[in-house]
């Protein structure tokens, strides 16, 4: 298998251009390789490896341009020398910008600051005739011309390579608090997330994880009054026992850590769901930012892993669910897509990329 | 389908009442509310339902015949202008709110319900943050056309952060879900392209919206300042601080001079800018925040620092904010509304490098602006009863767009291009950027019906896909809709 490793825009509109006919597969440390569906043999990898710069920090304007190459870890420790971030926290084991947009990947951060789609202010793409394309800007309020930046967020590297992308940052918050309320009830555990998502409590994350019939909501505040607000907090719920732990970085990366597994099927479903969700996964680890509703179910290793994701997923339909650890397992890692959909989707697909150069078969329908 | 079967078809869609052929019904429609663009349709159509709107686009595809949607025509860009010779699809009789599911903070409306209805709807302990100004009566169909903002999009965000799910008539007469009441669906975020598509896409008949509880504490403040500058380096002291107001608004001395005139807060006319800042959220952390930022007022000069004492007060201040376009008119016998961004930290020099425009030109800008977002609204003045000087105003609005662009901001916060800003996208977009743009409304609207003549800067045709989609073995094998 060919890789090829552009250090420009320019070196890689010049690579699309070389590689007419080839079947394109964009890559970057490959921590997220086994999602979507499965590359052809042939594919040519357009690493990003070379894509490494970030291009600018405004600290001022909260802004950063960033090549799709640098590792997440590295660009949020170089903003958190100015107390910023972005706010994205996916688990992590290396991952590029670059990937992280074209999964739309997410950890616990998501529940205050949204996801790729709602950071990604402005975006490069190159597309398969070798074109390079620009929608957004640098600012974080922009309307003018169409949103690629959100079209490619997620698009898994089936509509072109991302290059680059303008971001919007936030500040790293004064100090962090975590409510924990644990039950092995998984109707009072639903209970107690109502609770919360109804109160304004601008928490920076709201988690539920469930494993071996044991329940923890965990609520993350931040700013300078973290700790009195998640005790506030604790005495607006119910039936469940509650703790405030003031060091809690360490509840969170292992919230992190539990969102990938042996096979990992992520769902779409709405809060009232959590109940369903905790009932159909089985012996997996759940993990849910459960006031939107995206859960993780994460499986343990061992016998017929194929067919304890395809029952979790059975007994979750009609929800749309989507296996991205482990998609070799099972026949089909994406869900079955409305027609009228799918079919707007091919002739966006068809547009962008005509000759199908980019990871054809691999994504939504066969797209 | 000639012209008079096109009428007859729509007439059995939507019932004589409800469609409009004479001139005079027509003219109503002429403008969206930039009125400096006047074009009467062929025809308007009022559809009641959404298959009725399904069925009046249908109707036009078979026809070959443009259209256009609008809502309330509230919007400040031409972006509902209609199209000569093409039919004006109305949405404002499409008024239902379809579901209210606060559980799930999802409220479900059609897109003729206007956006403070949206709040109605969920009160009192839920809202929906968008807010642009014409809160009262544009539409939510509107907003999602136009990603519409507002005074606390800083904090909160635009309506494409609010839009979970959509159900759109494609201009081949389809209708097709995008998204859902859920979050992340597998595949391409199509959400993310309609949503800010000016409706060039296609029209939104279902819309499903996120809603979020009403914070529980509000605090707001007007400092006084002697200059936008100065009033400027306290905005940037407060973000800086990591503190994310959910507003943060300023007006210049011309703006306070013609709103105080028309709001009577009190204001000092004569200062060189006021800040209002609001924050809002957890009491205790709203109230440490308040502090810190009345704080920052002060060691940036403002010895004049208003805390509002209750909610009437709160009204006020922003009653007086909001006055801000149509006090205007009390300096001025006409002004247009220009909608620029440029980076927060460049505020002070843009400022000075577009009141050296104005005297350039020998007319009178009045700035307002969401100071948080980099968003600026300088009102250009002019007297078009003087000759000249209504084309010299626009010349002038369109310099101040170049002065965004060159400090690396963009022509457009929030007012979309519509019609209006057409001809500066390619000094925002190169060739390639557009291009790639033009894939996306092709792959919606092949034909070019929706919207014709908006966003893009020079009509373009779709033509066939180039070179052949390669179907992916497992595709030809009849499993692709299994993947």
């Amino acid at each position: 298998m060919t890789t090829i490793s552009p250090g420009s825009d320019e070196e890689a509109a010049a690579a699309l251009k070389e590689l007419q006919g080839a079947t394109v597969r964009p890559s970057g440390n490959g921590s997220r390789a086994e999602w979507g569906g499965k590359d052809s043999d042939k594919a040519v990898t357009v690493h990003t490896g070379g894509l490494n710069r970030i291009v600018a920090h405004n600290p001022g304007d909260f802004t950063a341009i960033v090549q799709a190459g640098v590792p997440l870890a590295d660009l949020q420790r170089h903003l958190a020398r100015e107390g910023q971030w972005l706010a994205l926290d996916p688990p992590d084991r290396g991952g590029t910008v670059g990937g992280l947009v074209a999964t739309a990947d997410s950890g616990p951060a998501r529940h205050r600051y949204g996801g790729v789609r709602d950071l990604v202010i402005g975006i490069t793409v190159v597309l398969s005739d070798g074109s390079v394309a620009r929608s957004g800007g640098t600012v974080i309020k922009n309307v003018a011309g169409y949103d690629l930046g959100k079209l490619f967020a997620g698009s898994y590297g089936t509509l072109g390579l991302v290059t680059q992308v303008a971001l919007r940052l936030h500040p790293l918050p004064a100090g962090t608090a975590t409510l924990v309320a644990s039950t092995a009830d998984p109707a009072a555990l639903s209970r107690a997330v109502l609770a919360m998502s109804r109160h304004p409590l601008e928490a920076m994350s709201l988690d539920v994880s469930w494993r071996e019939d044991a329940g923890r909501l965990l609520v993350r505040f931040g700013g300078v009054t973290a700790a009195e607000r998640a005790g506030h907090a604790a005495k607006l719920l119910q039936d469940v026992d509650t703790d405030v732990v003031l060091d809690d970085e360490s509840i969170w990366a292992a919230q992190r850590a539990a969102q990938r597994g042996a096979a990992v099927v992520k769902v779409s479903a709405l809060p009232t769901d959590l109940s369903a969700v905790i009932a159909a996964a089985g012996d997996a680890t759940v993990i849910s930012r459960a006031a939107l509703g995206v859960s993780w179910l994460s499986f343990p290793p061992g016998d017929n892993l194929a067919e304890r994701v395809e029952a979790a997923r059975k007994a979750l339909e009609p929800r749309k669910t989507a296996v991205l650890d482990g998609a070799r397992l099972v026949d089909a890692p994406w869900p079955v897509a409305d027609p009228g959909t799918l079919a707007l989707m091919r002739r966006v697909k068809a547009r962008f990329d005509p000759t199908g150069t980019f990871r054809p078969g691999t994504y939504v329908g066969g797209i | 389908m000639d012209g008079r079967e096109l009428v007859e078809r729509l007439r059995r869609v939507v019932g004589d009442r409800w469609l409009l052929l004479d001139e005079h019904d027509l003219r109503t429609y002429e403008s969206d509310g930039l009125l400096q663009y006047q074009q009467v349709p062929r025809l308007a159509v009022l559809p009641g339902t959404a298959d009725e709107v399904r069925e009046c686009v249908a109707a036009c595809a078979q026809a070959d015949v443009p259209w256009v949607a609008r809502g309330a025509g509230s919007g400040l860009s031409g972006g509902a202008l209609p199209v000569k010779d093409g039919v004006l699809i109305v949405l404002s009789r499409l008024t239902r709110i379809l579901e209210v599911d606060l559980d799930n903070g999802r409220v479900c409306v059609e897109p003729g319900v206007t956006n403070a209805a949206v709040s109605t709807a969920v009160a009192p302990d839920f809202f929906y943050p968008p807010d642009p100004s014409s809160q009262i009566v544009c539409t939510i169909g509107g907003n999602v056309a136009e990603n519409s903002g507002g005074a606390h999009c800083f904090k909160y965000g635009f309506t494409t952060n609010y839009v979970t799910g959509l159900e759109v008539v494609l201009p081949d007469g389809e209708l097709v879900t995008i998204g859902g009441k859920e979050l992340d669906t597998p595949g391409y975020d199509l959400l993310g392209a309609f949503v800010g598509s000016e409706g060039t896409l296609g029209v939104a008949t279902k819309i499903w919206l996120r809603v979020v509880p009403v914070p529980e504490a509000t605090r707001t403040l007007v400092a006084f300042f002697d200059s936008t500058r100065q009033a400027g380096e306290a905005v940037s002291a407060i973000v800086q601080a990591g503190i994310v107001p959910g507003a943060i608004e300023m007006m210049d001395a011309t703006t306070i001079k013609a709103t105080e005139a028309m709001a009577h807060a009190g204001y000092p006319v004569g200062r060189g800018a006021a800040l209002l800042v609001e924050l809002d959220g957890a009491e205790a952390e709203c109230d440490a925040q308040f502090t810190e930022v009345t704080r920052i007022c002060a060691d940036q000069g403002s010895d004049d620092v208003r805390v509002s004492r209750d909610e009437a007060e709160r009204a006020l201040f922003w009653k007086t904010r909001k006055a801000a376009f149509p006090a205007m008119g009390r300096i001025s016998p006409n002004y247009f509304v220009q909608d620029g961004v440029v980076p927060r930290t460049t505020l002070p020099d843009v400022l000075v490098r577009i009141d050296e425009l104005a005297a350039e030109y020998g007319l009178t800008v009045a700035n307002v602006f969401h100071a948080g977002d980099g968003n600026l609204h300088p009102l250009v003045c002019f007297d078009a009863a003087v000759e000249g000087q209504a084309a010299r105003a626009e010349e002038l609005a369109g310099r101040i767009l170049d002065v965004c662009l060159e400090a690396g901001g963009s022509i457009t916060g929030e007012h979309g291009v519509g019609v209006d800003k057409r001809k500066h996208m390619a000094k925002m977009f190169a060739e390639d950027d557009l291009a790639a743009f033009q894939r996306l409304r092709c792959a919606f609207d092949p034909d070019g019906r929706a919207n014709p003549g908006k966003v893009m800067p020079t009509p373009r045709l779709c033509g066939e896909v180039p070179g052949v989609y390669r179907q992916h073995p497992l595709e030809a094998a009849g499993l692709a809709e299994r993947f």
